[in-house]
């Protein structure tokens, strides 16, 4: 059973909890073991067709001709649908919020831009026939040349992977190619440095593997709307999505959800229904587009890898007094939601560590990879891995415990942190101190009794002087135009385009994705 | 496409239909028998989500051709209460917190139930190997492999 410590900030507490600490069962756990809880796929339609897509065997190629007559006459195939009969092929997911360009086809037209994206999609009587005339389907690929890391996809020359983005970074208030945290002068505190460590991290995409596969299926319903039985983890976001993409009023949808079997982020990325629904407008019969295993892992969003590079300058009595921090977000081919992760990550810089001098330049990448997804804490899971090894690779080079390390330099009530606001409600020391006390971990007297309500404040309250830094840096390099590219009209100027004031939040909703709009709340 | 007649026991009661050649298990419980306990996870046998008990044995039924049960008797999480009282192992996964998303449940419900059928008093390396062929991605298997053992238990006790 769960301890609680209930001793620690007992008087920031009315004792009134009734249920933590206490085992309660789920309201849906006796579906689960009797196996009545309804996923999306446990729907059984009359006249239910199947759809299957045909995906890209490259990771970067021009789409020279796609030829599905072949597949249309295969048995038992009702519909084979391509990109140009989606309303609104293109789309980004948080355009639902005025953030970000339409960067991504529902169905590819001219190019793919990682192995597994939709070409085309083939609805059929039974996923045996989808399976089969799936198989029929030709595409003619030039191959392109391909880009998988994210530091090569920012050099001149580079390969453009999505011409929305023609030097492969998202760009943020139309005019900046990265985020930016400045606090103090670090070219300073490594100067007066005792030791200046820089190291390299890298982190892997993470799939989420969840055991049931994305899937969803679509049905005419009797008032000329459309049920939509679907495994999303974000029921009214995929259903405005569709709305946009199928270029209907929203209210055209029922979407019924609830019951997911396993997300952890990996199902919000609107992958089936848009497919179902409109096979469903175009067939007139319920259909059901559900993702196999190898597609779940070769198609379905991961968690984006993640290059980070960190050098710190430390005192020997522990003190961090600078932290230059450069991250490279992997958001594959397509945006999805790693332009918001990105701005988390910055925000989440230095750490929960009150350092006087913060440099941090944060960039989200475009690369012929799967497209990048949320998965529990992106943004920041990363960049806490790369953080906490640098935390326990400092202290050992100047000798100190790890743990009385980082309580030294945790932030406490009053500090003022480097986005320049008062750190408030800190625990970090207290959890490092039970964490140790739990682990058997002896730390000396004197770390056993700090607070993180003691000591902070004062001269750790002040904002330092931050050099400005030359406007606008060096233009960002043109990256490598391909054969596609050329067929586009390219932006004829190369001047940077004038300021503009970031896009005003909607009136409505969307609060926790504030940080995006750059505005202030409060 | 010739059809092959099928007859087995599903959960007690018989049953008779007409299979495409080449037809899975799960398709026959799930689609066929409208019998969705069995989960579809990756069918191809690596997940366990689908596993029911062919003649007291665990099987993963994405991996068994339907005309391999024929005349033989398919049990499935659907048949394991007895009314509306909850099977022991039922009811030590509610009380133990041993599902969360609840997606690999049935499968590790029957992967449980062929053991303790078998080995009524197992120990925690049996259950451990009972259940190693079934992922579950939410709940950790720590909660679940007490859940089993806290059924046995209570087998015992009401034995
Ligand atoms: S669905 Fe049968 S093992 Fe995964
Ligand atoms: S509870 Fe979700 S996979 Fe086991």
């Amino acid at each position: 059973m769960l301890e609680l410590r209930k001793d620690i900030f007992a008087d920031e507490r009315d004792d009134n909890l009734n249920e933590v600490g206490k085992g309660t069962q789920r309201q849906d756990m006796l579906g689960h073991v009797t196996g009545t809880s309804t996923y999306f796929n446990d729907h059984k339609l009359q006249g239910m067709l199947h759809l299957r897509v045909v995906r890209s065997t490259q990771p970067h190629a021009r789409l020279r001709r796609i030829d599905t007559s072949e597949a249309e006459r295969s048995e038992g195939v009702r519909r084979v649908i391509r990109g140009a009969d989606v309303p609104r092929n293109l789309n980004t997911l948080l355009s639902l919020i005025n953030f970000g360009k339409d960067d991504e086809p529902t169905l590819a037209v001219d190019k793919v831009r990682y192995r597994g994206e939709p070409i085309v999609a083939v609805v059929a009587e039974s996923p045996r026939a989808a399976a089969e005339a799936a198989a029929k389907v030709r595409i003619d690929y030039e191959t392109l040349p391909a880009v998988f890391d994210v530091e090569e996809a920012l050099k001149p020359g580079a390969p453009v992977v999505n011409e929305t983005y023609p030097k492969n970074a998202f760009t943020y208030h139309e005019r900046y190619d990265h985020q930016k945290l400045r606090f103090g002068d670090v070219e300073r505190g490594f100067a007066g440095a005792d030791h200046v460590l820089e190291q390299r991290y890298q982190m892997s995409p993470i799939e989420h593997a969840p055991v049931e596969t994305n899937g969803s299926i679509a049905a005419p319903d009797t008032n000329g709307r459309y049920v939509v039985y679907t495994s999303t983890q974000a029921l009214f976001f995929s259903l405005d999505t569709c709305a946009k993409i199928l270029d209907l009023p929203s209210n055209t949808f029922h979407f019924i959800g609830g019951t997911v079997g396993g997300g952890f982020g990996g199902k919000v990325d609107t992958l089936t229904e848009p497919l179902a629904i409109l096979a469903a407008m175009l067939t007139g019969r319920p259909v059901r587009y559900v993702l196999g295993r190898e597609e779940e892992m070769q198609f379905g969003p991961p968690r984006g890898a993640e290059r980070i590079y960190i050098k710190d300058g430390v005192m020997r009595d522990g003190r961090i007094v600078a932290r230059q921090i450069r991250g490279y977000f992997d958001s594959g081919a397509y945006t999805r939601l790693s332009s918001y992760a990105v701005v988390k990550c910055a925000a989440h810089l230095p750490g929960p560590y009150t350092i006087p001098n913060v440099h941090g330049d944060i960039y989200c990448v475009y690369t012929n990879r799967t497209p990048a997804t949320a998965m529990r804490g992106f943004g920041i899971t990363g960049m806490d891995f790369a953080l906490e090894c640098q935390m326990d690779k400092l202290a050992h080079l100047i000798g100190m415990d790890p743990m009385e390390f980082r309580i030294l330099n945790a932030y406490r009530d009053g500090d003022m942190k480097a986005h320049r606001r008062e750190a408030k409600n800190t625990a970090l020391i207290e959890c490092v101190q039970v964490a140790a006390e739990k682990a058997k971990w002896p730390i000396r007297e004197e770390f056993r009794r700090m607070s993180s309500r003691k000591d902070g404040g004062g001269a750790r309250a002040a904002v330092p002087s931050t050099p400005r830094e030359p406007a606008s840096a060096r233009p960002a390099p043109a990256q490598q135009r391909t054969s596609y590219d050329r067929r586009l009209p390219i932006s004829p100027s190369s001047e940077p385009p004038p300021p503009q004031s970031p896009a005003p939040a909607p009136a409505h909703g969307a609060t926790r994705f504030s940080s995006v709009f750059g505005t202030r709340r409060r | 496409m010739a059809k092959t007649p099928l007859q087995f026991r599903h959960n007690g009661r018989d049953v008779a239909l007409f299979v495409d050649g080449g037809t899975n298990l799960l398709v026959v419980l799930r689609e066929m028998l409208g019998d969705v306990t069995p989960k579809f996870g990756c069918g191809q046998g690596g997940c366990g989500a689908c596993t029911v008990l062919i003649d007291g044995d665990a099987h993963l039924s994405c991996l068994t051709l339907a005309e391999a049960v024929e005349g033989r008797a398919v049990e499935t999480l659907d048949g394991i209460k007895s009314g509306p009282t909850l099977h022991p192992l039922q009811r030590a996964f509610a009380d133990g917190f041993a599902a969360q998303c609840g997606y690999c449940t049935p499968g590790m419900l029957m992967a449980a139930k062929a053991l303790l059928d078998k080995i009524p008093q197992p120990s925690r390396e049996q259950v451990v190997e009972a259940i190693s062929g079934n992922i579950c991605r939410c709940t950790g298997y720590e909660p679940i492999i007490n859940a089993v053992l806290a059924a046995a238990a209570s087998l015992r006790a009401s034995a």
